[in-house]
């Protein structure tokens, strides 16, 4: 790993609260800058968990987890809200967007409430992006609700990429798409992380498609607090 | 802020079904609340003009309230009638300006008629210490020449359709079952202009009209086997022999109290004098509970449809904790979830008063002459007085605070579901 870390976890440890147990329990974990990461396991691993303590939504109980140097935990939660924003783009499994809103101003949220995300030719950016995962220009004024979901999960792969943040964390995004569209969804982030310089942390259960990425970690294998529970799919 | 701002205004306009009827239903809350404070006040309003300028009203010995209730407002009847001699004397008092006497008892159609002197076209004000104007015609006359003549309020006038020349009939009693004065027609010489007083809805006559028209009478019938015919009346005396109440002003106001002691001990029949103004307040005191009573039941409406924007926007909620999760994922803190909800409770409440204010102004434009007519409410159009602003100022602050209940509740699951919502 000779690039930097973006994201480094050290002795991190978390249980939800009146939980007997913890459900993390991870030595260490690190995102080196520009790398995508794979993250696999079976539901109940602490999948979701660790990306909620990666994003610094939840605090750890002990260790650290750390964005770019910085450990969350030093930070009040609205300094966290503005530090996530800045540094981190963020793809669910589904219903990504807000139906409201149009394709363009979906792609532009982030931008709307962070300063670090925002920039003059943020539209043009954002125009850019959309064009790179192969929507339409006619699509663009269109309310998100009219897209597939495919489509949409595009939407929100560029709405996570808009300010180049040093990381995008994907929730099993593909796990609503056939396979077709998986692989095609795949190729466009992939390479427009690469493009981006963006760190991607990826999320599924589904181990088929995780040669496409730099490296691969089993979850169960790191998280000591999961490792009980034993297979995995 | 001006990005929520554009995102609550969105994300609304996107419910805009279910929040437009929350927006009705505070519309009809505002609309119920302003109307009837409109409405409380001009009764108010009308209700204390009914008389002004008049220094003591007397009367036989009875209530108050009583006294006021059938002299001024026409309504109920008075028990005891004051004799002729007495009014007499109440003029030859030397603190006494001017006596007006009243004599109720007939009615014509459902109106009132009152039996008076010329003095009181003269005498009698209201509101604003406003005298009686005509619209149309001339006051009834002195003397037998002018005997069967009648002046007509305004309500007379326009509902049944009244001009100068017309000729009407009165009856006796003011009751559903009422007997004739068929024989002795009466000629409308006048119309009063609309005073938004009782005066409106009455009939005025000379004294020795009243006397003239009871001549053949006795005990409240026709008395059996005698008509006198209109034309031989002004052979009788006409002097009347009892009113009902009299109008006194005086010539120094100071001497109001000495002019009360010395009606309530005069001797020759038991006789009451009220000042109008604190009859009129003891009167309001008791019709004030049904006034206030209705602002309470308004004020529980517009409670009721808050009530409803709360549940309303909380049930929704569960249903946006997607959209919250997407806000959070894009940069929304907890408190941005909690401020756009709170904007949105402004924005649905905002437009409901906006609504809520445009359909009262609309319907006081469309009903007010209506009203007048048909209640003698004078209701007009006019800019929000400043109770009306506070109305709306509270209604805003309530249904604003009340969003703030699913904001903090939004916060709440925002700050619990984080990314990820658990549904």
């Amino acid at each position: 790993m000779s690039a930097p870390a973006v994201l480094q976890a050290r002795a991190l440890r978390f249980a939800w609260p009146g939980a007997p147990a913890p459900c993390i329990d991870i030595a260490q974990f690190e995102v080196a800058a520009g790398e995508a990461v794979f993250l696999h396991g079976p539901s109940g691993c602490g999948k979701s968990t660790l990306l909620s303590l990666l994003a610094g939504v939840l605090v750890a109980d002990a260790g650290s987890v750390q964005l770019l140097g910085q450990d969350w935990r030093t930070l009040p939660a609205a300094a966290r809200d503005r530090r996530r924003v800045a540094h981190v783009g963020y793809i669910f499994q589904q219903f990504n967007l807000l139906p409201y809103l149009s394709v363009i101003d979906n792609v532009l949220l982030p931008c709307r409430f962070s300063r670090a995300r925002r920039s003059p030719d943020a539209r043009a950016q954002a125009e850019q992006l959309l064009a790179r995962m192969g929507l339409d220009a006619a699509l663009w004024p269109r309310s998100a609700l009219q897209l597939s979901v495919g489509q949409q999960q595009r939407v929100a792969a560029a709405r996570a990429l808009i300010g180049r943040p040093e990381v995008v964390i994907a929730d099993e995004p593909t796990s609503a798409l056939d396979e077709d569209r998986r692989e095609a969804f795949l190729d466009v982030l992939l390479s427009a992380c690469e493009a981006n310089g963006s760190a991607l942390v990826f999320v599924s259960h589904d181990r088929r498609i995780a040669g496409r990425f730099s490296r691969q970690v089993l979850l169960p294998a790191i998280n000591r607090a999961a490792a009980p529970q034993g297979t995995h799919a | 802020m001006k990005a929520l701002l554009a995102i609550a205004w969105k994300s609304a306009w996107n419910r805009r079904f279910t929040l437009s009827l929350t927006v009705l239903s505070i519309a009809l809350a505002t609309l119920l609340l302003l109307g009837v404070e409109r409405i409380r006040t001009e009764l108010r309003d009308n209700f204390s003009s009914a008389v002004s300028g008049t220094d003591l009203i007397v009367g036989a010995r009875t209530g108050s309230t009583q006294l006021l209730l059938y002299s001024v407002f026409r309504i109920g009847a008075a028990t005891n009638n004051v004799s002729w001699k007495s009014v007499q004397a109440l003029g030859e008092h030397p603190g006494v300006a001017w006596v007006v006497p009243l004599s109720l008892g007939d009615s014509h159609r459902g109106f009132a008629v009152l039996a008076t002197t010329t003095g009181y076209f003269e005498h009698f004000r209201y509101g604003d210490r406003q005298p009686l104007a005509l619209r149309a015609g001339r006051p009834f006359g002195d003397g037998v020449d002018h005997l069967f003549e009648a002046v007509v309020g305004a309500d007379v006038a326009d509902q049944l359709g009244y001009a100068p020349g017309q000729r009407i009939t009165l009856a006796h009693g003011t009751g559903e079952l009422t007997t004739g004065h068929d024989d002795k027609p009466f000629t409308v010489v006048g119309v009063l202009a609309r005073t938004g007083t009782p005066v409106d809805r009455t009939v005025h006559i000379g004294l020795e009209a009243m006397q003239a028209l009871h001549l053949d009478w006795v005990g409240g019938a026709p008395m059996p086997g005698v008509r006198i015919p209109a034309e031989q009346v002004r052979k009788f005396d006409l002097a009347p022999k009892s009113v009902t109440a009299a109008l006194v002003g005086l010539k120094n106001r100071a001497a109001v109290f000495s002019v009360q002691r010395w009606v309530s001990t005069y001797g020759g029949e038991p006789l009451m004098a009220i000042l109008p103004g604190v009859a009129l307040d003891e009167l309001w005191q008791v019709v004030g509970v049904g006034e206030k009573a209705l602002l309470a039941m308004s004020g529980l409406v517009a409670l009721v449809s808050l009530g409803g924007l709360v549940s309303v926007v909380l049930a929704g909620l569960n249903e946006r904790r997607r959209e919250l999760a997407v806000l959070r994922a894009v940069g929304a803190g907890p408190r941005h979830v909690l401020a756009l909800l709170a904007l949105e409770g402004a924005i649905v409440t905002g437009l409901g008063v906006l609504l809520g204010g445009t359909l009262a102004a609309l319907g006081i434009a469309a009903l007010g002459p209506w009203l007048q007519s048909r209640f003698g409410l004078a209701l007009a159009l006019s800019a929000p007085t400043l109770n009306e602003w506070a109305l709306l100022a509270a209604l805003l602050a309530a249904g604003w605070l009340a969003s703030l209940l699913p904001g903090i509740r939004a916060y709440r699951l925002s700050l619990a579901d984080g990314l990820s919502p658990r549904i």
